[in-house]
């Protein structure tokens, strides 16, 4: 088993979270999706420290951000694939 | 791994078991703290809990300060009680309530006497609850007598994927050997609440659950002077990685792994339908949280923590879990159980939830906590608003 960069709670989900120190752009990364136990891989395109999410797909403004199979946020600024995902991007639906 | 039936406590005279044997000195109200403390200094084995409130509160407000108070007397994890207020009536209630429990509790008021003879009679007593709660011995006692409540604290991501659902797997683990449970967190439920609320294991828990989230809900939409951006999630959480509230409330509600709640409980409130998962209605902050789940009678606590939160309780042990590796690395006098192997996958969550049973185990039997070899003795009361 190689070593895992990203992990995915939910088959649904599209963004993943970096679990080593840092992942740097352009780097070729191994991601578990811990529901079904699958492997993927993604080439990220920005430094995303530890704990923090990647995209896994495109996303637009207005779309829905998954994790854990569940909403947890919008999209408010377009996301390209292997790009970081935070509060830069992405806001509550809540407030 | 087979999970042992029993562990060493101290069994009370109203049939609980506390993980820990403390005498304490409870002041009633903000200014009989300094005569608390006086006491504490003076008599070893004594701890005051010093706080800062007690005077001028009303209705549901000063109702929850008696709860708490009351409750921290009657937590098994107390020997015995002294409180110390300003005034005899307040005093002698909670001293009535504790009494109960049939433990050793004795009421002193200070108007009309002064502090320095109030420490010298509180004192006198204080030193015969200490020798005496010194003799008692710890015994094997069912796992049953286990009371565990959780509340994480400054979560990141790692929170969710992985020390949250340590807890989790405990809790699974734990439940079917009838051990009472309590999460809470109201706050922090928030964009998991209707997922959350299908968790009540009948239909009265359900509404039970609806109504207090949506209770809290309409009170931070009046008081709230923006969109409590600035505070859910935190600086702390951000930093860790964390996007939104929601993402935190579902990683919140990792803690509970499987289980469902069979009862909503108020802020402080003790359970009373028997063993298994309760919610209870309760801040997101960390101190206030752990105080009102000691005051409901829980022994033994599981914090995990992301960046690293650092809270003790004075009655309650808190053990801290994480996940992240660089707050195992840079905290770690903080940190009781690293499960950050789970991120590396060199340990699954059934190993990482067994070896926080075993560690679990250990703390109550009687080894220190990391937040108590630190001294940390958070004793936080929740006010409901203003006092008059």
């Amino acid at each position: 088993m190689s070593n895992t960069d990203i992990i995915i709670h939910d088959e649904k989900d599209n963004v993943g979270v970096v679990v080593i120190e840092k992942i740097t752009p352009d780097q070729d990364c191994n991601c578990w999706i811990m529901e079904n136990d699958k492997s993927v891989s993604i080439q990220s395109k920005d430094e995303i420290p530890l704990g923090h999410k990647i995209a896994m797909i495109d996303l637009n403004e207005g779309d829905t951000i998954l994790k854990y199979g569940h909403d947890i946020g919008k999209v408010v600024k377009n996301i390209k694939k292997g790009e970081h995902v935070h509060v830069h991007n992405v806001k509550t639906k809540k407030w | 791994m087979e999970i042992p039936k029993s562990f060493l406590g101290y069994k009370r005279e109203n049939g609980r078991a506390g993980t820990r044997n403390h005498v304490i000195i409870l002041p009633v109200d903000d200014i009989s703290n300094a005569c608390a403390e006086a006491v504490a200094n003076n008599i070893k084995g004594t701890i005051a809990l010093p706080h800062s409130y007690g005077r001028l509160q009303f209705g549901a407000d000063l109702e929850l300060h008696f709860r708490t108070m009351i409750g921290t007397g009657k937590n098994p994890n107390v020997a015995a009680v002294i409180v110390v207020g300003i005034e005899p009536k307040w005093t002698k209630r909670i001293v009535d309530a504790i009494a109960t429990t049939g433990k050793p509790v004795e009421g002193f008021s200070i108007e009309g006497v002064g502090d320095i003879d109030t420490i010298a009679k509180v004192s006198k007593k204080a030193q015969e609850f200490s020798m005496w709660a010194s003799e008692k011995q710890r015994e094997e006692c069912p796992m049953s007598d286990l009371w565990i409540s959780v509340k994480c604290g400054e979560s990141d991501t790692t929170s969710g994927l992985a020390s949250n659902p340590t807890v989790g797997n405990l809790m699974d683990k734990l439940e079917p050997l009838g051990v009472h449970l309590c999460f809470g967190e109201t706050s922090e439920l928030t964009g998991a609440e209707t997922v959350c609320e299908k968790r009540g294991k009948t239909p009265e828990a359900q509404a039970k659950f609806k109504k207090t989230w949506n209770d809290y809900n309409d009170f931070i939409l009046k008081e709230a002077t923006d969109d409590l951006s600035e505070s859910q999630p935190t600086a702390g959480n951000i930093a860790g990685g964390l996007t939104t509230i929601e993402e935190k409330a579902f990683g919140n509600f990792q803690k509970i792994g499987g289980c469902q709640f069979i009862d909503v409980l108020e802020p402080a409130e003790e359970p009373t339908k028997g063993a298994g998962l309760y919610f209870m209605d309760t801040s997101s902050a960390a101190a206030e949280c752990v105080t009102l789940q000691a005051a409901g009678g829980f022994n033994i606590h599981l914090f995990p923590t992301g960046q690293g939160n650092i809270i003790g309780n004075p009655i309650e042990p808190v053990i801290k879990l994480t996940a992240n590796p660089l707050t195992a690395k840079t905290m770690s006098e903080h940190i009781d159980v690293d499960v950050s192997k789970i991120l590396s996958r060199e340990m699954n969550l059934s190993q990482a939830g067994d070896e926080l049973i075993k560690s679990t185990l250990r703390v109550a039997n009687g080894r220190l906590t990391c937040a108590e070899a630190l001294g940390h003795k958070e004793f936080v009361m929740t006010k409901l608003y203003r006092s008059a």
